[in-house]
């Protein structure tokens, strides 16, 4: 298992360079211009000298190893000094956004918290509902329950956020007046009165995107289930006189959980990426709405610093999804 | 009944704005669903930053409401009457108010305003602003309180330099190391630069949320009224205008590009009203007077072929007269656009009156021109001569209400013979200019193409010159330039040359009135809509007076909340 965590994370490094490559030549070629959503009125000599003040005037390859520089080199060393206080001094220039002119990663940092608050949480809580559901649906296949489960299912699956979204805002911002329709990303939680505050404000995104991530999830704990449940070794269970009980939630459930562990943390990456429609709709601006507006505006190295991250985290979590697997099942052996 | 009369006039004391005290109105909240990103708007032309920034920074003269120069930072604007500009239009000298101090209490001086254009007009820096500080060959500082700009060439509009939103004076301590390449390193400056405004910035998140208090060193003792102010930005115009008008989240929201119908219901809840102003932003058909025929390979659309057809203004006017734009307006923008008839709508004294005939729509007229000119219907109803078909090419960039316009549009050309095929390119590759895409406004490879453009102030000598024959983009520009349409016209080009050496402000307005009258007369030009500002403020807000010709928070320092 260690032979093979160690040969992954290897092959994991030109993977990922590749992918760091690709995605810069894909942006370079997209026909997007960083001036693009100024005013009419700058002249483009004007737009030419921003454009080159960008660094646009170099050639591919040199912008590319730039960036590469900028982001592995002196990214790294930028947060060791900071986290341990070294100092490897020189003038580094790190990877800076073309809409705000500043450090990239500055920025991303600035955004994780509000990112894994309300997305994290609305995937918690899609895991909390999901896997009961799943349980009791296919434990009582074609009840009444299931039934609801199913059209609940489907309901969250095919109905966008875009829409659900708005949907609430409308109902418990302007017709109820309950919460807020605006996401405050300044509120410091440091008593009784702003932790409220904070729950009122998450309530609507978290509840939109964890009906969304939920009916996903139960519907793959729902399947697993009912495959484990017709099996031989549950009829024996049940004929050695196990409780019921026992037999759906230590023997099935077990089981079941293979897959959905690992469904699970494939989606993880997804959480980092951030809800790019739902954080629009609610202003939570977190990562989502940060590669969103970057890509609307043209801001290639915001864009590349992003997407490689979530290339990584993709990479990662596929890497932590195989290892689970091998201590979920001890039949699956890698080495 | 002495104390009721006393309690009474208390209270209309404190109704008041004039007599209230700094800071005591609580937090201004302002949403903006452009999220700006930075508050340098030396690096960044966007409007969304430039307003943010016209909070803290200043400029020594800006516009009012009217379009009316008001002097700022500085005492009066100098004029060749109050020897502040020089006889022969070559040097301009500023007076700075007494006292003033920027937000760290430091004093605000001439060497700041003599910085700002080292600033803005160094090589390597990108100022997005550099067309301000054009032919200004030096600032000086005359004394402390005393800035002489001197121009390369004589400038009878010599207002460019420190004057709107778009030019701000800079503190020079602050960014003194920042010059140049090193610009966009300095990210504290960037992000919260030291101003004269009424307010400061506490914390800026960049394309998230701003948060500013109240200058205690703001020259008026008095205000602003408002402690904070919270600028939040993102999401889009819907959700922005529900914030203020339906909700009352928060009391400002910026720039509502909605449909009537939705901006009218939002105002049904009665928590607050839009506000708006017209400017200079007109929407309008170019016509491409080259042909853009892709078989003529590297001379496609330029000026070497003329266009088949629209090279006859028979058909151009034909285009122009079976349009409605009063439908245009009704359904596209309501109380926020006016029908119009110039490419030059404003200020007053520019405005012509002698093309107010395209205000209404004359389709049988349309159809008699086009055939007496020769175009009549083939078999499929398309008019042609001499084998050539009336059949069009019409493009835009995405976005709804364009697409509506496209839409109408193609059916009043359909009534009078014109065959009109759409197309709609992404915003940021229509406007991007980059030479290598054929899908730039520059490059115009259709026939027709609409956008809506305006220009910075009230002085449209740039803006008119910009059908100059020289302009056209071309190869040889690498596709760069302000001239669509390819127009060349010696007439026009010599009244562009007039009015650069012209200075008095009539004659000015009689040439510029001539060169629009010229294109839209010669239908070079198809205007549609004169569109306005529009943004929504919440009852509790008061001291909001909308501005199209400076920021939209221009008067900021006044604003307070109504109780």
């Amino acid at each position: 298992m260690f032979n093979y965590t160690i040969r992954r994370l290897l092959l994991a490094v030109p993977t990922l360079l590749l992918i760091s490559f690709l995605i810069f030549l894909l942006l370079d070629l997209a026909p997007s211009d960083p001036t693009a959503n100024l005013p009419l009125t700058i002249p483009p000599e004007v737009r030419e000298k921003i454009r080159i003040s960008l660094g646009l005037g170099e050639a591919f390859h040199i912008r590319f190893l730039l960036w590469c520089k900028q982001f592995f080199y002196n990214e790294t060393l930028n947060i060791l000094e900071q986290w341990w206080g070294w100092d490897f001094g020189g003038d580094r220039l790190r990877v800076l956004s073309w809409q705000t002119r500043s450090p990239v990663v500055d920025t991303i940092v600035q955004r994780i918290p509000q990112t894994l608050w309300v997305v994290g949480m609305s995937y918690v809580v899609g895991i909390l509902i999901a896997v009961p559901i799943g349980i009791v649906s296919a434990y009582k296949q074609y009840s009444w329950f299931d039934q609801v489960g199913t059209f609940v299912s489907m309901v969250g699956y095919s109905v966008p956020t875009f829409f659900t979204g708005v949907l609430v805002i409308v109902i418990f911002s302007v017709w109820l007046g309950w919460f807020p329709s605006i996401y405050d990303t300044t509120l410091v939680v440091n008593d009784w009165s702003s932790f409220v505050q904070q729950v009122k404000q998450m309530i609507m995104p978290v509840s939109v995107l964890a009906l969304y991530n939920a009916a996903q999830i139960s519907r793959f704990m729902r399947a697993s289930m009912l495959d484990n449940l017709n099996q031989d070794y549950v009829r024996t269970a049940r004929a050695k006189g196990i409780r019921e009980r026992s037999v759906i939630l230590v023997h099935v459930l077990r089981n079941s959980l293979i897959p959905v562990v690992t469904v699970i943390a494939l989606g993880v990456p997804q959480v980092f990426g951030g809800a790019i429609i739902t954080e629009q709709v609610f202003k939570v601006n977190g990562l989502g709405q940060l590669l969103i507006i970057a890509i609307q505006a043209g801001d290639v190295p915001t864009v590349q610093t992003l997407t490689f991250i979530f290339a990584f985290l993709i990479v990662f979590f596929n890497l932590i999804a195989d290892v689970l697997y091998g201590i979920l099942d001890p039949r699956i052996r890698y080495d | 009944m002495k104390a009721l009369l006393l309690g009474a006039a208390a209270i209309m004391a404190m109704a008041s704005p004039t007599l209230a005290e700094r800071g005591s109105d609580g937090e201004l909240k302002i949403i903006y669903w452009q999220a700006p990103s930075t508050m340098n708007p030396y690096l960044s032309g966007g409007t969304k930053e430039l307003e943010a920034a016209s909070l803290v920074l200043e400029p020594l003269a800006r516009y009012d409401e009217g379009g009316n120069m008001v002097a700022w930072l500085a005492e009066d604007i100098p004029t060749v009457g109050n020897g502040g500009v020089s006889a022969d239009l070559k040097t301009i000298t500023w007076k700075l108010k007494e006292g003033l101090l920027w937000s760290d209490g430091s004093k605000v001086t001439a060497d700041d305003a003599v910085f700002t254009w080292k600033y803005c007009s160094h090589p390597e820096g990108g100022c997005a602003q550099s067309e301000k500080y054009n032919d200004v060959t030096n600032v000086e500082a005359l004394d402390a309180l005393t800035v002489k700009v001197t121009f390369g060439v004589s400038k009878p509009f010599p207002y460019g330099p420190f004057v709107g939103a778009q030019a701000p004076l800079l503190q020079a301590a602050q960014f003194a190391d920042c010059l140049g390449t090193k610009a966009p390193e300095c990210t504290d400056a960037n992000f919260g630069p030291i101003g004269t405004g009424a307010y400061k910035v506490t914390e800026f998140r960049p394309n998230d949320v701003i948060s500013l208090a109240a200058n205690t060193h703001y020259r008026d003792p008095a205000k602003p009224a408002f402690a904070t102010v919270t600028f939040k930005g993102g999401g889009d115009a819907a959700a922005a205008g529900r914030s203020v008008l339906e909700t009352g989240e928060f009391d400002y929201a910026w720039n509502m590009q909605l449909a009537p119908e939705v901006l009218a219901g939002m105002q049904a809840g009665g928590k607050g009203e839009t506000v708006s102003a017209f400017g200079t932003l007109v929407e309008r058909i170019m016509i491409n007077m080259t042909n853009p025929d892709p078989a003529l390979g590297d001379e496609r659309a330029t000026a070497k072929h003329p266009h088949p057809f629209l090279s006859d203004i028979n058909v151009r006017k034909a285009l122009s007269m079976a349009i409605d734009r009063d439908l245009l307006v009704e359904i596209g923008y309501g109380d926020t656009g006016k029908p119009s008839c110039n490419v030059l709508p404003a200020p007053e004294i520019y405005k012509s009156t002698a093309n107010d005939g395209c205000l209404v729509q004359d389709v049988e007229g349309a159809k008699k021109l086009l055939t007496e000119a020769g175009w009549v219907p083939g078999a499929d109803g398309i008019r042609q001569k001499d084998g050539v078909r009336l059949s069009l090419l019409f493009q835009s960039s995405t976005n709804a209400v364009r697409q509506d316009f496209q839409a109408l549009i193609k059916q009043w050309w359909g009534d009078i013979g014109v065959e009109t095929e759409l197309r709609n390119i992404d915003a940021s590759v229509f406007f991007g200019g980059d030479p290598g895409s054929p899908d730039t406004f520059q490059k115009f490879f259709a026939d027709v193409e609409m956008y809506a453009n305006n220009f910075d102030g009230t002085d449209p000598e740039s803006y008119m010159a910009n059908w100059e024959c020289k302009q056209a983009p071309r190869p040889e520009t690498q596709w760069q330039g302000n001239n669509m349409p390819r127009y060349c016209s010696e007439d026009y080009d010599a009244l562009v040359a007039e009015m650069a050496k012209t200075g008095d402000l009539q004659e000015r307005a009689r040439l510029a009135k001539a060169m629009n009258d010229k294109l839209m007369q010669e239908y070079i030009i198809l205007p549609l809509v004169d569109r306005g500002r529009v943004s929504a403020r919440s009852n509790a807000l008061g001291g909001v007076v909308m501005n199209a010709w400076d920021s939209e928070l221009w008067n900021a320092a006044d604003w307070y909340r109504v109780k």
